[in-house]
This record gives C-alpha cells, sequence and structure tokens, in this order.
C-alpha cells in the first residue's frame, strides 16, 4: 500500500485531517516528528496547516528549518511528491522549494469561507484526478495567505502553467494573480493556501448544491498523489 | 554584554495592513501629522565576548538568511548597539 506521511510540527492543527484524507484516499497515513531525521521510507509528503511554532519569526519559517526538513527538501528534490497545506505552503516557500512568500491579508483579518476555486494545472502530482479548468470548492482559512511575488516570478509561474489553483468569485487575501496554489518546475511540489483535507467526506465537508456539506472536491488532491505513484 | 541590532521591514512596494490599521488609528485620535505607518521589526542579538567585525558580518547573513525572507522583507540595518540606544 502506499505510504504517505504526515509530518507533525509544534503548533500543527491540521495533521489529524490530513492523515485522515490519506486514509479515504486509499493509501496509509505514516506519522513523521519534525524533529526527526527520518522519512520512514513514505512515497510522498504532506506538510499540513496550523500555526507552526506559534508562527513566530514569520508564518512557517522556523519550521521550514526544522530537521526533518533537510530530509524534506532531498526527496522533493528526488521527485517524491511533497504537498503543503496553508502553513504548509507558508513552509515550502520558506524552504525555497517554492518561489515567492505569503503576507497578511490585505484587508488585515483573518478568513475563513468555502471557497471557489479552478484547477489551472492538472499535470501535477496533486491535480492529476481533476479535469483542466474545472472547478472546486473546498475550505479555506487563514491570516496571512497573500501570495506575493516580483513581476519576474510572477511572469514564469503563468508562463511555465506552475499556477495550480487560482481563486475564483472571492480573492480571499489579496494574492498577486489571484493564486491560491502553485507547483515547481517538475510539478511534484505543489503548495496552496485553501485546505482540500477538510473535503474529504460527505457529511465534513462544504455545502454544494446536492446536500448540507456534502462537498469531497478535497479528495482527489490526495487520489492524484497515489495516481501519480502508481505511474511514476 | 555587548549586543547587535538587526532591524527588518516590509517591502516597501508590498501593502502593510498591520501599518495600515495603525494609521487608521492615528488619524481617528486626531494626530493628523502622518500621512502614514509601516511596521517593522527589531532583533537584538546578544552577544557573550566582543562585537568584532566577523561576527557583524554573521549577523548580516543570519538577518538575510533567517531572521528576514527577502522575498517579503528588507533589512535595513545590522549593527553593533549604541550607548545612547542602551540608556534610552
Amino acid at each position: 500500500m502506499t505510504r504517505v506521511g504526515v509530518v507533525t510540527f509544534p503548533g500543527s492543527l491540521d495533521d489529524g485531517d490530513a492523515r485522515r484524507a490519506v486514509r479515504l484516499a486509499g493509501a496509509e497515513p505514516v506519522r513523521l516528528w519534525h524533529g526527526d531525521h527520518d522519512l520512514q521510507g513514505v512515497d510522498a509528503v504532506v506538510l499540513p496547516g496550523g500555526f507552526s511554532y506559534g508562527d513566530y519569526l514569520r508564518c512557517g519559517a522556523i519550521a521550514a528549518r526544522s530537521p526533518l526538513m533537510t530530509e524534506v527538501v532531498a526527496a522533493a528534490e528526488q521527485g517524491t511528491p511533497v504537498l503543503g497545506i496553508c502553513n504548509g505552503f507558508q513552509m515550502l516557500t520558506e524552504a525555497h522549494l517554492l518561489p515567492g512568500g505569503l503576507v497578511r491579508n490585505d484587508h488585515g483579518a483573518f478568513v475563513c469561507r468555502d471557497q471557489r476555486l479552478r484547477v489551472e494545472q492538472t499535470g501535477t502530482a496533486w491535480t492529476n484526478a481533476f479535469e483542466t479548468g474545472e472547478e472546486i470548492v473546498i475550505p479555506l482559512k487563514n491570516g496571512e495567505g497573500g501570495y506575493v511575488a516580483d513581476a519576474e516570478t510572477l511572469a514564469r509561474l503563468e508562463g511555465e502553467g506552475r499556477v495550480v489553483f487560482r481563486y475564483l468569485e472571492v480573492d480571499p487575501n489579496g494574492s498577486a494573480n489571484h493564486i491560491a496554489g502553485i507547483a515547481n518546475e517538475r510539478g511534484n511540489v505543489v503548495g496552496l493556501m485553501p485546505h482540500p483535507e477538510h473535503a474529504v467526506e460527505a457529511g465534513f465537508g462544504p455545502d454544494t448544491p446536492a446536500a448540507m456539506r456534502s462537498g469531497i472536491d478535497g479528495l482527489r488532491v490526495f487520489r492524484s498523489a497515489l495516481e501519480a505513484l502508481l505511474a511514476a | 554584554m555587548p549586543v547587535i541590532v538587526v532591524e527588518v521591514m516590509p517591502k516597501a512596494e508590498l501593502l502593510d495592513p498591520q501599518g495600515k490599521a495603525v494609521a487608521g488609528a492615528l488619524n481617528r485620535l486626531g494626530r493628523s501629522a502622518y500621512s502614514g505607518v509601516r511596521v517593522g521589526k527589531r532583533f537584538e542579538l546578544h552577544v557573550d565576548g566582543e562585537v568584532t567585525d566577523a561576527l557583524l558580518a554573521e549577523a548580516r547573513e543570519i538577518a538575510e538568511t533567517l531572521l528576514a525572507n527577502l522575498v517579503i522583507e528588507d533589512v535595513v540595518s545590522v549593527h553593533e548597539l549604541r550607548d545612547a540606544e542602551a540608556l534610552a
């Protein structure tokens, strides 16, 4: 069975939900500890949401320099699928696995909502189970989710098709080009601010026209990694 | 004990919602002389021995790789704490 590691940092909040999403997607979740130097041979890694190290210094900054991140960066460079959700996305930028950075929301407030997104790029390890241009709804909750990068980096991301998810209807945090998620050049590392792991089981996801809380659009993010590993 | 001060500011071209909120408060308090506020960070690195040029250079390297994220922030100053500052 495919084994997907979920790293727990001091202050992680959504590591349990991420492990549940991995299980519902059909893989075996493996608990990884930030202070170890051991990935336990997992096939893919998820950096979960939360407020690692109290977001002291900057969001994700101290977590990005924790012991296990040495192994995560090395694995990512070898092509291992790595997904960073929210605080995990912030860690990926702080670890320089993804370009740009995330700053305080332009309106200054924390925002929590079911967010409509467009899947712009399905050629990544975490989006191959979607249709290009497909619209999905998954929860979003952050105070510092504004994506910023210099003009050259933005042009490169757009030109190379590395904008993976884009906000629709509302840009909840003032992100450049309404960017919600991006990938590295190889497409094995993806970071996004919204939370796919909160939309994986009917009864516990966002509302849909069909029924309350029935949204499970996030599940295919995790299924995609399984597909990518089988294809590799 | 000697101290090295590192000052970090959000990049000028980025919106600083924190500064904007403070500017709004000043305006409401009738302090009208200020057209804007930006909020940054100051780090004080306490040093056991003497502050040498080599140590200042190391502090600058730490500032640029850990204390600040140069994608979103600038290191505006790395200097040894002056006596006047210490007394203030």
